[in-house]
């Protein structure tokens, strides 16, 4: 019995069939006066959210169940499939969403035929006896004008007579289950599903299929019954519905523009999978060892803290819908300082390791008429994950593949799955490759945008092939592995935090990173060499001495951001604004 | 609720001259049927279009000199004032220029309350999903970084330099645009967008919203038009064009939940885009503004 709804908040009920939740659709259920959006994405997962997008309070029910993705029919807002973290916002696409703006989840166990959640805390899905190990077959589900301890009393005086199968005597098991079963031995069990105050579903379940003569006659006995139920019903006094709760963002997410994210916290993953995927590239899988990963957006990477006390930083190369699972590609460097040696030698299936949450410096715009992803060796990792979200969604991309050789090329089978869109480029020499890349940037075009990752002078000559042809420093987009320029961190000078109204000094020999860590400013960071971006902070004035490769020559110029693990200052005194 | 306690509680509301009725909609002597904060109201228009308005129900007998509602003729409309009002009607100076097309384009029902409808009607960034091919067509999604400004003296919010990527911005448009707009909040309950007029690059073409708040979850919007447009020859299409965008609009204004306007931070999340909003919104906290919306927590 439902003695009130914060005790039911936290019990299981079902909630909807496992057959509602049909390919790309998004199911409306209501649980306790709570609306839900239900939706089975592509593989499988059935997602259970709060029906309310967190930007703007519309209904998800309305949105578009996109396999992966569901998004938001205001504004276009996409979030993830498991973890309805935001992958992207349409307005600011060259922006990628904080991690933290993420839509309320409920646990979900589809069992028995049905799909079962609980609003609150609450103990594991207990099993039902009377069904385990059959062949459930869910029946129709019949709502009723009632609140559910009522239906659920006049369930269990109930005697359902069907003609096919004779008479159903009742027996009532635990507290909320009404198990009825034939002298054939056929036994059928009833849930009631409290959906409002006074509104219920009665989800019933049968232990073996039934024909469709039967199911008729039971429909009909369901039909009477409900009439019976509402008709007792209108003597119980007025019912309030109950108000839903309207889960509240986080208080940084409520205020603009949006604010730093601090914090390293670290995530434990199990190596799952460690292959041999091309000449020097092994792919390694990572599963949580508890709970649920989040979300990867396309570009984005991750830092893995090895065995041997090294941090190395590599690009998830997961698509839309690769969830609970970040998947690495790693080259073995001949020149390994011991990041991708451990990896390669050390690190085997099974293993425990430590990584951060994914940081997306390198996020993919989808409002290109046209991208163009440019990858060199094992560059390709951030552009699969980038091409594979475009190839989700079909827009128009080219991705432009230079190796070594043939044995060099990575990821064979998923780039296949790409189609006409992969063009790969085997074994040019440098002149070659310029003369490609001057052919690839021929048409500059202000809609276009281009993504480039590799090796340093691959690079800088992709970047030099699409100034040359005329394109718009804006839609060139990179990410370098490391900051091959030599550090000079000679100077000394002032920084002012304009937000914390600090005024600190650094030495010659200190980055203003390790500045602001002593004096207790948690600034996140990543690859600690200027390449990643993750350590950007705002410049509201002074000079910087840009040491960095992650700002292109005009965000440089316009003087203001910064990476404060390497670049410094030129005047005496930055405000930064932290 | 009393009327008298209601004014009290929602004071700002009470003394601020709203929108009842489209004059164009209406039969000389016939009398209508409307609520105004939740109040019922009749009123009728004679044969030289001077409206009356007045209270029903038990608190209010017509004919009564008390019944009688504070009525005003503005662009068209019959506004009202249940309270004392502490300012008139704002001025949009354009309704006066001769070469003006002016129409009430439609004037529907909504559930939802005033200031989610002019919360919509301040935004861009829902233009390529909710009005695509029309007011904007994927992939040109962006909204450009614009201008919020909250004038105190003038209690007015204006909005300027925003840009939006339009394949169809008006009726006599005839390919995609950067469609400059201007955005200007001078009514708690009504928003006035100015956008380039697609026959006169100098001028701007002038659509306003005005939100009739029948209760604090059902609205009216009228849609005011006061455009420069010599091609289209029918009123009935530029109505329809317009008509069109309100009811792609309805159904999302239907399913925002909860449908007051949470004035706390935390309650949603805004973005940089949505500069407008976050300033509206803070506008209706300083104002105490409480009828449709959900206060601050405490």
């Amino acid at each position: 019995m439902i003695s009130s709804t914060q005790t039911a908040r936290a019990q299981w009920y079902p909630i909807a069939a496992s057959a509602d939740l049909v390919p790309r659709h998004v199911f409306d259920g209501m649980l306790l006066g709570q609306e839900l959006a239900v939706w089975r994405a592509d593989d499988g997962f059935a997602n259970i959210w709060e029906n309310r997008c967190l930007h703007r309070g519309v209904r998800l029910t309305i949105g578009l169940n996109q396999g992966s993705e569901l998004q938001c029919q205001y504004h276009g807002w996409r979030y993830a499939n498991r973890t309805a973290s935001c992958s992207y916002i349409p307005a600011h696409p060259a922006n990628a969403p904080s991690r933290t703006v993420c839509n309320k989840t409920y646990p979900v166990v589809e069992k028995y035929g049905l799909v079962w959640s609980l609003l609150d805390q609450g103990p594991t899905f207990p099993e039902v006896a009377a069904l385990e190990g059959s062949d459930c077959t869910p029946i129709r589900a019949i709502p009723i004008n009632a609140p559910s301890e009522f239906v659920l009393t006049d369930l269990s005086n109930e005697v359902l007579n069907i003609s096919d199968l004779g008479m159903f005597t009742v027996q009532v098991s635990w507290d909320e289950t009404v198990v009825m079963t034939t002298d054939t031995g056929l036994t059928m069990v009833f849930f009631a599903q409290p959906v409002d105050a006074a509104r219920t579903i009665i989800r019933g379940v049968s232990t073996a299929p039934i024909n469709g003569t039967v199911l008729r006659q039971l429909n009909h006995a369901l039909n009477r019954l409900r009439r019976r139920i509402e008709e007792d019903a209108k003597n119980i006094p007025q019912i309030d519905p109950i108000e839903p709760i309207h889960s509240s963002v986080r208080a940084e997410l409520g205020t603009m523009p949006d604010q730093l994210e601090t914090g390293e916290a670290s995530l434990r993953v199990v190596v799952k999978e460690k292959i041999i995927i091309a000449e020097d590239v092994a792919q390694f899988s990572l599963t949580p060892l508890v709970g649920q990963l989040p979300t990867a957006q396309a570009g984005a990477h991750i830092d893995v803290h090895l065995p041997n006390g090294l941090t190395r930083q590599y690009s998830v190369t997961n698509g839309p819908g690769e969830s609970d699972i970040y998947t690495i590609g790693v080259k073995k460097e001949s020149q390994s300082k011991g990041g991708s040696e451990t990896l390669h030698n050390t690190v085997q299936v099974g293993d425990l390791l430590s990584v951060s949450p994914p940081r997306n410096n390198f996020p993919l715009r989808r409002d290109a008429t046209k991208s163009i992803f440019v990858a060199g060796g094992i560059g390709i990792t951030p552009l699969l994950s980038m091409a594979k979200t475009l190839h989700s969604q079909s827009l128009a991309f080219e991705l432009h593949y230079f190796v070594r050789s043939e044995d060099h090329v990575a990821f064979r089978t998923q780039l296949d799955a790409l189609g006409a869109s992969v063009i790969l480029q085997i074994g040019l020499s440098p002149n070659e490759t310029s003369g490609q890349l001057g052919a690839i940037y021929s048409k500059p075009d202000s809609t276009h945008h281009t993504y480039i990752c590799g090796p340093g002078p691959m690079l800088d000559a992709a970047r030099a092939a699409a100034a040359d042809a005329g394109w718009n420093e804006a839609n060139v987009h990179f990410e370098y592995f490391k900051n091959t320029n030599k550090i000079d961190d000679s100077s000394s000078f002032e920084i002012s935090l304009a937000r914390s109204a600090k005024t600190l000094r650094v030495e010659a020999g200190k980055t203003v990173l390790e500045v602001l860590r002593e004096n207790g400013v948690n600034l996140m960071s990543s690859c600690g060499q200027g390449a990643c971006g993750t350590c950007k902070v705002a410049v509201i004035d002074g000079e910087v001495d840009h040491q960095d490769v992650h700002l292109s020559a005009s965000e440089k110029s316009q003087n203001s951001h910064m990476m404060t693990c390497v670049s410094r200052a030129k005047s005496k005194r930055l405000i930064l604004d932290i | 609720m009393l009327s008298s306690q209601k004014s009290e509680m929602y004071p700002i509301a009470y003394n601020t001259w709203h929108v009842i009725s489209a004059t164009d909609d209406l039969v000389p002597g016939k009398v209508e049927q409307t609520y105004l904060l939740g109040e019922p109201l009749q009123f009728v228009i004679d044969d030289t279009g001077k409206p009356t308005v007045w209270r029903v129900g038990p608190q209010a007998e017509p004919k009564n000199a008390r019944a009688y509602v504070n009525t005003q003729l503005r662009y068209g409309y019959i506004w009202c004032v249940l309270g004392e009002p502490t300012k008139g009607i704002f001025e949009i100076p354009e309704y006066s220029e001769p070469d003006r097309r002016i129409m009430n384009a439609l004037s529907v029902g909504i559930n939802t309350s005033p200031p989610r409808a002019v919360e919509n009607f301040l935004d861009m960034a829902h233009f390529p999903f909710v009005h695509d091919g029309i007011l904007g067509e994927e992939p040109h999604t962006e909204v450009v970084e614009y201008q919020v400004d909250y004038n105190e003296e003038a209690g007015e919010i204006w909005a300027t330099d925003c840009k939006f990527y339009q394949p169809k911005a008006a009726m006599a448009s005839t390919e995609g645009v950067m469609a400059d707009y201007i955005y200007r909040v001078p009514h708690p309950f009504c928003a006035v967008l100015y956008k380039s007029s697609p026959e006169d690059l100098e001028r701007m073409d002038v659509i306003s919203v005005f939100v009739t708040p029948l209760d604090e979850e059902h609205i009216k919007a009228h849609l005011a038009i006061c455009i420069l447009d010599t091609t289209t020859e029918f009123d009935k299409d530029i109505r329809l064009f317009q008509q069109t965008i309100l009811g792609q609009d309805k159904p999302i204004l239907e399913n925002q939940m909860p449908r007051k306007l949470p004035l706390d931070v935390r309650a949603e999340t805004p973005i940089r885009a949505d500069k407008s909003s976050i300033i509206y919104r803070r506008y209706l906290r300083d104002i105490g503004l409480r009828f449709g919306t959900i206060p601050e927590a405490t």
